[in-house]
C-alpha cells in the first residue's frame, strides 16, 4: 500500500471515527472515568461509588426490579407475540388483526405511560382497570346502602368493632330505643327514606327508630332526636343480642322505625358490620405491591405487536412442506405447533427475546411517567436510579458507577447476538 | 453584584391556604375554623354530613410537606422553622415531634381523607383540587390545602368567591402559618436594559399590570389590595402581606435537592409514608433525621 492510499483511507475514515468517537467512546470512556471519582468529581473514590451500588437500599429495589422486568417482560411479550402470529395465519382479517396489535408501537414510550396512567387510575370513573375490575366484583357482592354512616356526638352507640355498633346500654321491653348515625350522603340515601318518625312506646315490646340525625344545613339539630327535616334509614338492619348471641332482629321501615318481640328485653341493640359496607374501591394498581407488575403489562401491549410482526416473518419462512408431513403422518395441531413449528421458530424467537431484553434493560420512560411519586420508590428500575441519582440527588458518581454496570449487563447479551450473526453470515 | 448573585422576586406564592366548596360547608352548616381545634371541629362536622372533610394529593410529595411546613411555623415559631430549615437543630427535635402529632390527627383518620391513605398517595396535585369542586353536591372530599396557585385547578363552572372560597390555614400555635413560595427574576448577562427592567419588574407599577388578571400575587408591600380582581385574591394577599416578618419561604425548597425535591426521596417519600402510616412518629423523625444528615452533608 502506498503512502497516498493510506492517506486517503484515512481521510475516508475520519468522519465516521470523528462522529463514533465523540458520540460513542469519549462518553463511554469518561463515565468509566467519572465512575471512581467522588461526588465532586475531584478526588478519587476507588470503588466506593461501587460499593454504594450495592448498599444503597434503593439501587439494591432497583437492581431486583430490573431482574423481574428481564425475566417476565421479554417473555411474555414473546409468548404472546407467538400465538398472535400463528393464529393471525389463520383468520381471514389476519392483516387488520396484526395492524391492531402493532399500532401502539407508533406510540412514543412517554404517549404510552400517560395513557397508562389513566388506564391504572384509582378512580373507577377514570381508570379502566378499575372500571373494569369493580365491575367484575360488584356483580357478585354489593354494596350496602348506608357506607359511612357513624355515630355523632354524645350517641346512644359505640363501636362494636368490626365496623358494627352496638348501644351502651340495654334495652327494656315497653320502652322505646332511638339509633341516631350521621355521615350518609343527602343523594346517597335509599329512594324509599321518608321523614323519620320518633318511635311511640308498646307494651311488651322494643320499639325503636333508626334514622339520619342530620339536617341539610343545619347541622345536628336537636341532639339525638328526630328534627322534622330527618330521614329515617329503611332497610336498616338492627338486632338484639344477649350475651353475645342475637335473640332478636328486625328491619327498619322507610321511616326508620322497627319493633323487636319482648324476648330481646334485657339485650344490647346492635346495628350489624353488613349495613356499613363500604363500596368496592378496585385494586391499587399503581400502589407498592402492584406497581411493577401493572407497568411491565403496560410494556407488553407496546411490544407484543413488534414480537407478532418479527415472528410472523420468520413463521412465513417456515416450509409448509414440512407442516404438511407432520399432518399427514398424524400429528395433532398442538404437536405440529410444539414439535414442528417452535422448533423451527427457535432462531427468530431468540432474536426477539434478546432485542427485548436489552430493550427492557434500559427501560426508563415507562416507569418515570406511570408510577406515582408515593410508589416511585418501589417501582424503582436502574435507568431511572441512575437519573435520580446524577440529576435530582447530584451524585454523579454513583450516576457513572450505574451506568457502567448497565452497560456491563448489556454486553454478555450483545455479545451473544453478534456471535449468532457471524454464525448466520457464515452459513 | 460583588461576586454574589442576587435576584428579584417578582412573583409570589401564598402555600398557607385550604380551599373549599362552599356549596358543602353550607350543607353541612360548617364554617370557616380559625385554629387547629376548630379545624378538626369543621372537619368532623362535613364529616357527619356525609362528604369527606380533605383531599390529599399524596402521590406529589410536596403538597405533604406544606402541610408539615403550615404546621410547624405556626406551632413551633418562626425561629425554630429558619433554624429546621438550616438543619441547625435536628429533626428529632420534640418540637417535630409536635407537629407531626397534630398533623396526624388529621391524616391519622382514614375516614378524613378522600380515598384514605393509599387512595390519596395516587393522587396527584391538579386532581386533588378538581375533586373538590366536581361532582356537585357530593365532591370527593370538601377542603384541599393548596397554595392560591390552586386557582387554575378549579373548573371554571366554580366561581370563585362563592363556589370556591378560601381561609388561611388555621393556628396551630399562636399565630396562623404563612408560607410562601416565590420566582425571582435573575440577570444573567448585565447590561442597562436588563437592570431597568429588573427594576420595573420589582416596582409595584408593573405588580399592579399583573395583578389584574389574577393567578399572581406581588411580593412588593406597596401594590394596593385593590389591584386584586376579586375578595379572594385580596384575601389571599392581604394574609401574605400582613405575615409581616414572620413568613417563611417554603422549608422542603429551601433543603438539599436530594432531601426536599425529588419525588420517592428524602423529606417527600417519607412523609407519604407516614401518611400510611401515622402511628410511627419516631420512625418518622428517625428517617427524615437520617435522610437530612445525608443530604445537608454534616
Amino acid at each position: 500500500m502506498t503512502g497516498t492510499r493510506r492517506t486517503v483511507a484515512a481521510l475516508f475514515l475520519l468522519p465516521a471515527l470523528v462522529l463514533l468517537g465523540a458520540l460513542v467512546v469519549y462518553p463511554i470512556g469518561y463515565s468509566v472515568v467519572r465512575s471512581f471519582y467522588d461526588q465532586s468529581g475531584d478526588g478519587f473514590a476507588g470503588m466506593d461509588n461501587y460499593t454504594a451500588l450495592f448498599t444503597d437500599e434503593g439501587i439494591r429495589t432497583a437492581l431486583k426490579n430490573n431482574v423481574i422486568w428481564v425475566v417476565f417482560a421479554p417473555t411474555v411479550a414473546t409468548a404472546l407475540g407467538l400465538i398472535f402470529a400463528v393464529l393471525t395465519e389463520r383468520v381471514r382479517w389476519g392483516t387488520a388483526f396484526k395492524l391492531v396489535v402493532f399500532m401502539p408501537m407508533a406510540i412514543s414510550m412517554l404517549a404510552a405511560g400517560i395513557i397508562f396512567r389513566l388506564v391504572y387510575d384509582q378512580d373507577p370513573d377514570k381508570g379502566v382497570a378499575n372500571a373494569v375490575w369493580v365491575g367484575v366484583h360488584d356483580t357478585f357482592s354489593q354494596a350496602s346502602a348506608f357506607p359511612k354512616a357513624h355515630p355523632g356526638r354524645e350517641s346512644p352507640l359505640e363501636s362494636a368493632g368490626g365496623g358494627a355498633f352496638i348501644t351502651k346500654s340495654p334495652v327494656r321491653a315497653g320502652e322505646t330505643v332511638s339509633l341516631p348515625l350521621v355521615g350518609v350522603a343527602p343523594d346517597l340515601m335509599p329512594d324509599g327514606a321518608k321523614a323519620a318518625v320518633a318511635p311511640k312506646p308498646e307494651p311488651d315490646k322494643i320499639t325503636g327508630t333508626t334514622w339520619q340525625d342530620f339536617t341539610r344545613g343545619k347541622g345536628v339539630g336537636t341532639l339525638n332526636g328526630v328534627d322534622a327535616a330527618e330521614l329515617g334509614y329503611p332497610g336498616m338492619k338492627v338486632e338484639a343480642v344477649k350475651d353475645g348471641r342475637v335473640v332478636a332482629s328486625a328491619t327498619a321501615a322507610d321511616d326508620g322505625t322497627f319493633t323487636l318481640p319482648a324476648s330481646a328485653d334485657g339485650a344490647q341493640l346492635q346495628l350489624p358490620a353488613s349495613n356499613f359496607k363500604e363500596p368496592y374501591n378496585g385494586l391499587d394498581w399503581l400502589g407498592p405491591s402492584l406497581v411493577t407488575p401493572s407497568i411491565i403489562g403496560s410494556y407488553i401491549w407496546m411490544w407484543a405487536g413488534f414480537a407478532m410482526v418479527l415472528i410472523a416473518a420468520g413463521l412465513a419462512s417456515v416450509p409448509r412442506e414440512l407442516l404438511e408431513a407432520a399432518r399427514v403422518d398424524g400429528a395433532s395441531e398442538w404437536q405440529v405447533f410444539r414439535r414442528v413449528t417452535v422448533p423451527l421458530l427457535a432462531p427468530v424467537l431468540a432474536v426477539v427475546m434478546v432485542t427485548l431484553m436489552i430493550n427492557v434493560l434500559k427501560v426508563f420512560d415507562l416507569v418515570f411517567i406511570i408510577a406515582p411519586g408515593s410508589s416511585q420508590d418501589d417501582a424503582n428500575v436502574l435507568a431511572l436510579e441512575l437519573y435520580r441519582k446524577g440529576f435530582s440527588e447530584d451524585q454523579p458518581g454513583i450516576a457513572s458507577a450505574i451506568s457502567v454496570f448497565l452497560l456491563l449487563l448489556v454486553i454478555p447479551v450483545m455479545w451473544f447476538n453478534v456471535r449468532r450473526l457471524r454464525r448466520e453470515v457464515r452459513r | 453584584m460583588g461576586g454574589k448573585e442576587y435576584g428579584v422576586y417578582y412573583k409570589a406564592a401564598n402555600k398557607s391556604l385550604i380551599w373549599y366548596n362552599n356549596q358543602v360547608f353550607e350543607n353541612a352548616g360548617a364554617s370557616e375554623p380559625e385554629t387547629w381545634p376548630d379545624l378538626l371541629n369543621t372537619a368532623q362536622t362535613v364529616y357527619d354530613s356525609g362528604v369527606t372533610p380533605f383531599s390529599v394529593g399524596g402521590a406529589e410529595g410536596w403538597t405533604l410537606t406544606d402541610w408539615f411546613e403550615n404546621v410547624y411555623l405556626s406551632q413551633a415559631g418562626p425561629e425554630k422553622y429558619d433554624q429546621l430549615a438550616q438543619h441547625k437543630i435536628k429533626w428529632t427535635d420534640p418540637s417535630v415531634k409536635d407537629a407531626l402529632t397534630t398533623l396526624a390527627q388529621v391524616w391519622g383518620k382514614p375516614d378524613y381523607i378522600a380515598g384514605g391513605a393509599n387512595g390519596a398517595l395516587q393522587v396527584d396535585f391538579p386532581a386533588s383540587v378538581t375533586q373538590v369542586f366536581t361532582g356537585g353536591d357530593q365532591p370527593k372530599a370538601a377542603m384541599v390545602a393548596a397554595g392560591d396557585f390552586a386557582q387554575v385547578n378549579i373548573p371554571s363552572t366554580m366561581k370563585i368567591g362563592t363556589d370556591a372560597k378560601v381561609f388561611p390555614f388555621p393556628a396551630v400555635g399562636d399565630n396562623g402559618p404563612v408560607v410562601s413560595g416565590g420566582d425571582a427574576a435573575v440577570i444573567l448577562e448585565d447590561s442597562k436594559g436588563a437592570q431597568a427592567l429588573a427594576t420595573w419588574l420589582a416596582s409595584p407599577d408593573a405588580a399592579q399590570i399583573q395583578a389584574k388578571l389574577g393567578g399572581y400575587l406581588s411580593p412588593n408591600k406597596n401594590v394596593p389590595n385593590s389591584a386584586y380582581p376579586n375578595a379572594v385574591q385580596q384575601k389571599i394577599a392581604k394574609a401574605l402581606i400582613d405575615a409581616g416578618d414572620d413568613f417563611r419561604f417554603d422549608m422542603s425548597d429551601q433543603a438539599p435537592q436530594a432531601f426536599g425535591g425529588t419525588p420517592g426521596k428524602g423529606e417527600w417519600k417519607i412523609l407519604q409514608d407516614f401518611l400510611k402510616n401515622p402511628k410511627d412518629i419516631a420512625g418518622t423523625q428517625a428517617k427524615l433525621e437520617a435522610e437530612a444528615a445525608a443530604a445537608y452533608g454534616d
